[in-house]
């Protein structure tokens, strides 16, 4: 059973349609009361770090959601904001992230993009784990994802960043800490791909 | 290392598929959501879809179709016609669509960029703009279906909208729309020189080596098409189709 924390941010539904096919059941939380018994957790997230961080601490599900992820360790994983919604703090707005994994979310630097298009980095790109991880199961060689995104998530230790991706240098588009996980791309909108990493974090 | 993006661009009319000729004469194509599961199958790097009445008709976004289409979709989404206020793009974001294209409602009221694009994230907001020739010269941005006249000068206003917040610019040629001849290259040279916005250009694919040379040149751009992909064969059969992984590798190669 994968839960989905709805907080009026992301695309519930198409996670929804993604786990549907492939046959694992789903539940989205909406309140605290909804956390009850949760075994895995996905935080979806889009548009302004601030604007999501505050629908979050606002819905009633922020102390219950630390409590599972801080103190009874379930799998979590952050996903595009989501991802950057677990760091400290972001260049984009002045609220504090969750702080569940030791990052920073940085802008990208454009005069290192040596191309016409700069920001937002949008479109498909190359996704190359750096450590053994069974969320790239299947995905180690050659897998591709969609990516729509200004900002960055940078480790602050090393040990952390479990896959890079190129653009104007490394990033790390994939990271992970004890039983938290967090992906720069929108795997519910990479086909097989984003369908395998999602189907691998529901079997971790 | 990044990927150029190869775009079907779907028109709805009436809750049906259509396909224009220079903006004008909708021919029926078929059935959206059919469309889009068939889109999925060929795992397409985006999909856009445009309600061509909106707009003109004064309605509202067709909520309940988008929400079908976005239920569908296992790819990226660009939704475009008739949005014209932040609740309206915040109510199709909620649907699972990724970004919005607006048009005549940023040429009526630029600041509705900043609008959304606080909201929703700037990499969400996309401006399209339907460009014809002027008989004398340049070229010129309508809106309702390329039957209103702006005055507005494409190229200026695309570095507005850069500097509003916006986060792509489409281009869409109305001259090139269904003629399949081609693409409009120096209507995309001269765009593209205003921005370092991501770019999708829209207008005049008739084949793969067309989508190509947009692709030679500017390399990281967006290449959308919409008879291209709902056509095939000199007497236009209705036939979905986009190219496989291998066939999309060549074009990206030099």
């Amino acid at each position: 059973m994968i839960t989905i924390i709805d907080y009026g941010v992301g695309n519930i539904n198409a996670f929804v349609n993604v786990y549907k096919r492939v046959d694992v059941p789903v539940k989205i939380a909406r309140a605290k009361e909804d956390l009850t018994g949760a075994q895995k957790l996905i935080l979806p997230g889009v548009g302004h770090f601030d604007h999501a961080m505050n629908q979050l601490n606002n819905s009633g599900m922020r102390e219950t959601l630390d409590e599972l992820v801080l103190e009874k360790k379930i799998p979590v994983i952050g996903i595009c904001v989501g991802m950057q919604m677990m760091a400290s703090c972001s260049d984009e707005g002045t609220s504090e992230g969750l702080k569940w994994i030791d990052a920073a979310v940085k802008k990208f630097d454009a005069t290192r993009i040596y191309q016409v298009t700069r920001l937002p980095h949008m479109g498909w790109n190359d996704v190359r784990p750096v450590s053994e991880t069974p969320l790239f199961r299947g995905l180690e060689n050659d897998a591709i994802f969609y990516f729509l995104h200004s900002y960055y998530f940078e480790c602050h230790r090393s040990e952390d960043v479990l896959a890079v991706t190129d653009y104007g240098g490394e990033f790390a588009s994939a990271a992970h800490y004890e039983n938290r996980y967090g992906i720069q791309f929108h795997p519910e909108k990479s086909h097989h791909y984003g369908e395998t990493l999602l189907h691998n974090f529901a079997k971790l | 290392m990044l990927r150029p993006r190869i775009i079907p661009s779907l028109l709805i009319q009436d809750n049906g598929l259509v396909k224009t000729v220079n903006f004008k004469n909708p021919k029926y194509v078929g059935d959206p959501i059919n469309a889009v599961k068939i889109f999925n199958e060929k795992a397409v790097d985006e999909l856009a879809v445009f309600d061509i009445d909106a707009t003109v008709k004064g309605l509202d976004p067709n909520y309940s179709l988008i929400e079908r289409i976005a239920n569908q979709s296992r790819m990226p989404l660009c939704y475009g016609g008739g949005v014209k206020t932040v609740k309206q793009a915040q109510k199709i974001f909620g649907l699972g669509i990724e970004k919005i294209a607006l048009s005549s409602a940023v040429i009526e009221n630029p600041r509705l960029i900043m609008d959304i694009a606080e909201r929703v994230g700037a990499q969400s907001v996309i401006v399209v703009l339907d460009i014809k020739k002027k008989l004398l010269g340049g070229y010129e941005v309508f809106t309702h279906n390329g039957k209103k006249s702006t005055g507005i000068n494409p190229f200026k206003f695309i570095s507005e909208v850069q500097d509003l917040g916006a986060g792509e610019v489409i281009i869409n040629a109305i001259d090139q729309d269904g003629v399949m001849k081609g693409f409009d290259m120096t209507l995309i040279e001269k765009a593209r020189e205003q921005t370092s916005l991501p770019m999708t250009v829209l207008g005049g694919a008739g084949s793969l080596e067309d989508i190509k040379k947009v692709i030679d040149r500017h390399h990281i751009i967006g290449v959308a098409a919409g008879s291209l992909f709902v056509f095939k064969g000199v007497y236009k059969a209705v036939l979905i189709n986009y190219p496989a992984q291998e066939e999309k590798e060549k074009l990206f190669k030099k």
